[in-house]
């Protein structure tokens, strides 16, 4: 019976998919381009799918959303700032093949910290050494939450997604502890700390609030860039992500890198922790990181990991969120577009980057399988 | 504390555990194939909302509407959305080759904000105010074995007074864990999961079994968002409602060691985790959030324990969150 099919005549499969040769810049900018823009396109289509207003209206409302008033020209710099700072932060834990799906409660770990010594040391210090008291504390408890799973990574090989993936409900949960601690009440809600005397708040620069956070992020891009490009340092963890094998061959302490990358990566998320309170919120919730930790994954590996891509990245994240969070109180409508469409952009661009590495090859009507 | 008591704790943690069953059953099935799925959370969401739209168009637009119809229409919508993302993701992962964990996070962004807009927008679209709220269609799926719930006492009123989702998500643990250890298929299945290659070797479409364990994972896992808004909020939807239950559901998954049948058992330990501090006097309010912290802790000791033993039979799939690509071996 099984013969029978072989002695058939055979037949080229319909599709198949070659690797591309290395794109030129030029090319592969154009291709991203344009796939960004038909995602802008897809996005608009399916908030007038949702809505049934008039598409010139969405860009309108998405462009008054995120650019209408200085004040939302901040908001969306500010946005980006913490977007981009995570992206960095999981960035080189990535580039390692250290899937770390925990900054999202790294970052909330930073944040307790900073919030705790506002907390219990805010009034016997100024100003200034407590926040720079507060910087290294929220470095250290991130860097510990991130190293722990990095630790047993190093040791017995433990699956690091699923582990800092459950960090992450660890950190909210102590985040809600510490709150029902703090507040006798047991309203759940901390509220603003230190309102009057502002003690562990960044001071305002040029009376912008959120310059100094911004400008704290700018240094980190460049420094992340020149870290992951241009160090030793930077090179082991490519060559780990690569290759272990390689790796070890040629002489790296891959134990060693493992570790001390991710503890690199867990100190960024406590930095960004740190401006969170002290920059943005001088408050804290289990959710104030508000899906930021995931959403940097994401933009940190449609970046390619590269830390100038990721900026780009996250103005258009930013942007997406804005402008549907724009049309959706226009319409007064629920607020979640917003996420919709990041989904869907997202999705589209991490789904274009096949086009980008492969090509594919229909087969030729006729006999056109002669292997010219 | 009194007998009455522990057994309402029991009923409980059962009901908690019937959406996370359903979750890790399908995460199970899909793991099995290779893929992490991590887009679970969001496909539960999808469930969910998909089944309260199926359920509000039947019930805003039949004149008396049909409890038995009711249940069909919704659990096909909810079948169908969630299908549908599964879909996604096995098109994106395994056709276009993209990062599974990148995927899945994007498909969790995207199925709990489509799930919340449309919980929150739904009725504004029919000119409507208020919350969603499907009493027809909730009672229907709340409706308890008829002679057997309240004849047998205080076991039947224990564990035989629920609506038949509860008892579907026991089944349906069974029989996967039947599947992947007593028939060829299932066998073909784990061996698409631990090594691609092999299995590609010997024949095996693993592309096809990929599709489909992820796509029937899927709509089993979006069962568990049915049941939450059907049954346990008797067809309320609340805007991020179901909470985390989602990753609870990947966490079953480690705890089970991929094994459906422990998912059983598993899930609703987690469950009545999940309500403990309600249930234990005395505990102060910061008390009972150290408690909800307790599941992620049990899942962790688990993953750091049996990766320490090395125990082959207690590993996640080989290839788990890797993909496959013929031409790269």
């Amino acid at each position: 019976m099984q013969r029978d099919h072989t002695q058939k005549k055979r037949r080229e499969p319909l599709v198949y998919i070659t690797k591309r040769s290395e794109l030129s810049l030029k090319q592969s900018l154009t291709i991203r381009a344009c796939v960004i823009l038909a995602g802008i396109l897809l996005c608009a289509l399916v908030t007038i799918l949702l809505t049934g207003v008039n598409p010139l209206r969405v860009f309108a409302s998405m462009i008054e959303g995120s650019f209408g008033t200085p004040r939302k020209i901040w908001n969306l710099l500010q946005s980006t700032a913490i977007l981009l700072g995570i992206s960095l932060a999981v960035t080189p834990a990535f580039k390692m093949r250290f899937w770390n799906t925990g900054a999202e409660g790294q970052v909330l770990v930073g944040m307790l910290a900073s919030v705790a010594c506002m907390f219990y040391i805010g009034d016997a210090l100024p100003s200034w050494l407590l926040i720079i008291v507060m910087l290294f504390a929220s470095i250290l408890a991130s860097a510990v939450w991130a190293g722990i799973p990095g630790i047993f990574k190093a040791m017995w090989n433990t699956n690091e997604t699923l582990f800092t993936l459950m960090m992450n409900y660890v950190a909210m949960q102590l985040v809600s502890f510490f709150i029902m601690l703090w507040v006798p009440s047991g309203s759940m809600v901390l509220g603003i700390v230190n309102p009057q005397s502002k003690n562990g708040w960044f001071p305002s620069l040029f009376g912008q609030q959120y310059l100094l956070n911004i400008l704290i992020v700018a240094v980190m891009t460049i420094l992340v860039y020149v870290y992951l490009k241009k160090s030793k340092q930077g090179y082991e963890i490519s060559v780990v992500g690569e290759s272990e094998n390689t790796a070890r061959y040629i002489g790296i302490n891959v134990k060693q890198v493992i570790i001390r990358t991710v503890l690199i990566s867990g100190a960024l998320c406590g930095v960004m922790g740190w401006i969170l309170v002290a920059g943005a919120d001088h408050s804290i919730t289990s959710n104030s990181v508000g899906g930021n930790g995931f959403t940097a994954i994401m933009i940190s590996w449609m970046s390619k990991f590269n830390p100038i891509v990721m900026i780009f990245s996250s103005i258009l994240v930013c942007f997406l969120q804005k402008g549907a969070g724009q049309i959706a109180s226009d319409l007064r409508l629920n607020s979640s577009v917003g996420e919709v469409l990041t989904g869907i952009m997202i999705l589209i661009i991490i789904s274009s980057e096949f086009f980008v590495n492969y090509r594919i090859h229909l087969r030729k009507k006729q006999k056109g399988g002669q292997e010219a | 504390m009194a007998l009455h008591t522990i057994l309402a704790f029991i009923s409980a943690a059962i009901v908690q555990g019937t959406p996370l069953l359903f979750g890790a059953t399908g995460e199970i099935l899909t793991e099995k194939s290779g893929n992490l799925n991590l887009g679970i959370p969001g496909i539960m969401y999808i469930g969910g909302i998909s089944g309260i739209v199926g359920g509000y168009l039947y019930e805003h637009f039949a004149e008396t509407p049909i409890p038995i119809l009711c249940v069909l229409i919704s659990l096909l919508a909810s079948l169908l959305g969630s299908t549908l993302m599964a879909l996604i993701y096995s098109f994106l992962t395994v056709t276009l080759r993209s990062n599974q964990n990148v995927v899945g996070l994007a498909l969790t962004t995207f199925g709990v904000g489509l799930g919340n807009f449309y919980g929150g927008s739904l009725l504004k679209f029919f000119g409507e105010s208020g919350s969603i709220s499907l009493l027809t269609t909730g009672n229907a799926y709340k409706t308890k074995i008829p002679f057997l719930s309240d004849h047998l006492g205080i076991f039947g009123e224990t564990f035989l007074s629920f609506g038949f989702l509860v008892y579907v998500a026991i089944i349906l643990a069974l029989l996967a864990q039947w599947f992947l250890k007593h028939t060829r298929i299932g066998l073909n299945l784990r061996a698409v999961g631990e090594n691609p290659a092999t299995a590609d070797a010997a024949g095996i479409n693993v592309s096809l079994y990929k599709y489909l364990s992820t796509c029937i994972g899927g709509a089993i896992a979006g069962l568990g968002g049915l049941y939450f808004v059907m049954d346990y909020t008797t067809g309320a939807w609340t805007n991020n409602g179901f909470g985390d239950r989602g990753w609870l559901a990947i966490a079953i998954v480690i705890f089970a060691l991929w094994r459906p049948r422990l998912a059983i058992f598993s899930s609703y330990v987690f469950g009545g985790l999940y309500i403990a501090s309600v249930y234990i006097p005395g505990l102060s309010g910061s008390d009972k959030e150290l408690i909800k912290m307790l599941p992620y802790l049990v899942t962790i000791a688990v993953l750091v324990f049996t990766s320490s033993r090395k125990k082959r039979e207690h590993q996640p799939p080989q290839s788990l969150g890797l993909p496959y690509f013929r031409e790269e071996r």
